[in-house]
């Protein structure tokens, strides 16, 4: 088990004040502006060092995301100079997930002055975070965090005495999970409905009001100054290679005690259930299959699971993903077919409605799944659903087409005999009725 | 993709709310939200300014507040923006109610991780009470959403009723809180599992128990 010395967020569950002096307490806002006078390229690569990968799903490197950030500003067809932007995603709507609000509610100082340090580091004008709405208490306290730090000086002009200036602004998302992917974060931001931009240009080039963008989850900036704090070795020292440092894990589902807790990378599945939930509800033995990284990703039976690392390479070997560790788990009393077709349901409700398959696609995923959930479909049709999973799969914008497909595709994969059961159960019983 | 129409337009939506404009504390709110925006760009305020008016319009009926058309073209004339423009915005978001709602919005999570935890149950609870999805009761109290994943899945199953998140809960839990709530009190908010603090393992949590009792410096112990 991870010692608690070298957990990051050690305010995890709020027991202690999340105001700046409690924060500071705890080391955060610690001479930060040492941490800035290292200078953007001994940042840059001090993170690459470390090995962090995104904490938002998809697990770009960090580090070379920032390098990706123009080291002269651009000027534009006036000759003015653009400025960059940092834009943080706080709109944690990943069916599972529920980190980010632990460190917006519990722990703001740390993602505050990671935006500072990632912001000079990728030589931003300002930061805006982007918290979804419904988080409302966990806004409250990431707007007050914020003007604290304004009022001690650590944010505006001379931004903790670094002779860097930089502010941040918080902005409240109003219900859209599809306001999670970054360029429809962007939109978003500029006032308009939250629809993916095609991509190209990246962000990188040409992002919030065209001007330079990186968009990095909260964890990933929240992590930032404590690595610059410890080292790149440090970090590293946790996890398998390319899967390294300590990660925030959410466990909902069925096991005896759901929870978020921060681990080291790669801890075997078995290991971090015992350690922290209590097991699974009604033993291992009734473990039916778990979804290992939020809804996004497919679900991996029982017997796959139990002894795989959880990180990136771990759970993408079984075909699956860590996504942002969001780790559903499902004994046997679940209705499977039922637990995937709520969220085909999901997707449906979420998709933006700009690309046509993932429009017309999450519907028909859906109308599909419900009667496969009482076997009101044929064998042939099995095949014909997953057909189409694979014609939205990579044929939309962004990746909500993937995401919608996915699952069902996991479902069929690990869980084709019971839709044949319920689809055969259905049969007899039809006969019968017309014997009777 | 999620179909919302707004509440039609009709002359006495116009005579309700056709004068409608800032409350002197409002407007002053809305200037500070526009000046985070870069100049030019105060477009990007149109969703913190649309809630501001859906609050006020909340704070005028003693509802969670909705937006009526008037409103929706008050707020594009603030910004210099089609109006059009703005009801795309409105109808978009899902936070924002396109219809008159009750005092209190119930909205239950009822996604995969909720669901599995008992959010059927939940549900069933507030039908017992005369709720219904999409509707306000009689008394004007109670509206009835099932909403997606509210990221609380680790405290599941969860309603957020108006600002207020009411987490870890049973059939019986959750009367307990609508009793309160009807009774104009304030219940605790979070997790109603009693010994519980937020999203820690229950009965205590396995790790960092230093900070339990006090806000400990793990500091010193780095090498």
């Amino acid at each position: 088990m991870l010692a608690d010395k070298d957990r990051i967020f050690t305010n995890l569950y709020g027991f202690q004040d999340w105001h700046l002096a409690g924060a500071q307490a705890r080391g955060d806002w610690d001479d930060t502006k040492a941490l800035i006078a290292r200078g953007q390229e001994a940042i840059i690569d001090e993170l690459k060092e470390s090995g962090l990968r995104g904490r938002g799903g998809a697990g770009f490197p960090t580090g070379l995301k920032w390098s990706f950030m123009p080291k002269e500003s651009p000027k534009d067809a006036q000759g003015n100079s653009r400025p960059s932007f940092l834009v943080i995603n706080a709109d944690e709507s990943e069916p599972g997930s529920c980190k980010d609000r632990e460190i917006l509610r519990h722990d703001p100082h740390k993602l505050i002055e990671g935006a500072l340090v990632a912001g000079f580091a990728m030589r931003a004008r300002a930061a805006y975070i982007y918290i979804r709405g419904e988080y409302i208490r966990e806004a409250e306290n990431l707007f007050a965090a914020v003007a604290e730090a304004y009022d001690a000086g650590l944010l505006g002009k001379n931004a903790a005495g670094s002779g860097f200036d930089f502010d941040v602004f918080v902005h409240r998302g109003a219900g859209a999970y599809i306001c999670g992917e970054e360029t429809a974060m962007i939109e978003s931001l500029e006032g308009k409905k939250g629809q993916p931009r095609l991509k190209p240009p990246f962000p990188a080039g040409a992002g919030l009001y065209g001007c330079p963008t990186t968009v990095n989850n909260v964890e990933s900036i929240a992590v930032v100054p404590t690595i610059l704090r410890r080292g790149a070795v440090w970090f590293s020292s946790f996890g398998r290679e390319g899967n390294k440092g300590t990660k925030l894990f959410q466990i909902s589902g069925h096991v005896e005690k759901p929870c978020v807790v921060e681990e080291a990378m790669s801890i075997p599945f078995r290991e971090l259930i015992e350690t922290h939930c209590g097991g699974i509800r009604g033993g291992w033995d009734n473990l039916l299959a778990v979804i290992p990284g939020g809804s996004s990703v497919p679900l991996v039976p029982a017997a796959e699971i139990m002894d795989c690392p959880m990180d990136f390479d771990g759970l993408k070997a079984l075909g699956s993903g860590l996504g942002t560790a969001a780790v559903i788990v499902m004994d046997k009393s679940t209705d499977i077919v039922r637990a995937i077709s709520r969220l085909s349901y999901f997707y449906k409700h979420e998709s933006c409605g700009q690309c046509t398959p993932c429009r017309e696609g999450t519907g028909w995923m859906w109308r599909m799944m419900e009667r496969l959930r009482v076997g009101d479909a044929t064998v042939a049709e099995i095949d014909m659903l997953y057909g189409v999973t694979k014609q939205v799969e990579g044929h939309t914008i962004c990746a909500l087409g993937d995401a919608a497909a996915w699952p069902i595709q996991g479902l069929i994969k690990h869980f084709r005999p019971e839709l044949e059961r319920r689809i055969a159960e259905r049969e007899a019983g039809d006969v019968r009725e017309a014997a009777e | 993709m999620a179909n919302r129409a707004p509440s039609p337009d009709s002359p006495e939506l116009r005579a309700r709310w056709g004068s409608f404009a800032w409350t002197e504390a409002n407007a002053d709110l809305a200037r500070q939200i526009v000046a985070r925006y870069p100049e030019g760009r105060q477009r990007s305020a149109v969703m913190p300014l649309l809630f501001l008016a859906q609050e006020q319009v909340g704070a005028e009926t003693n509802t969670q507040g909705w937006l009526p058309i008037p409103v929706i073209e008050f707020v594009a004339r603030e910004l210099e923006m089609p109006a059009i423009r703005v009801l795309e915005v409105a109808s978009f978001y899902m936070m924002y109610n396109l219809a008159p709602v009750g005092r209190f919005h119930v909205q239950v999570c009822g996604t995969t991780p909720c669901m599995l935890r008992g959010s059927d149950d939940i549900l069933d609870a507030c039908y017992a009470r005369g709720m219904k999805k999409g509707h306000t009761t009689p008394d004007g109290l109670w509206t009835l959403t099932e909403v997606e994943c509210m990221g609380n899945c680790a405290t599941a199953p969860m309603v957020q009723i108006n600002d207020a998140n009411y987490e870890d809960l049973t059939p019986e839990r959750l009367d307990i809180v609508l009793d309160a709530l009807a009774r104009g009190e304030m219940p605790k908010e979070g997790t109603q599992e009693p010994g519980r603090h937020t999203s820690e393992p229950l009965g205590g949590p396995t790790t960092l128990t230093a900070m339990v009792e006090a806000n400990y410096d793990y500091r010193g112990e780095w090498q």
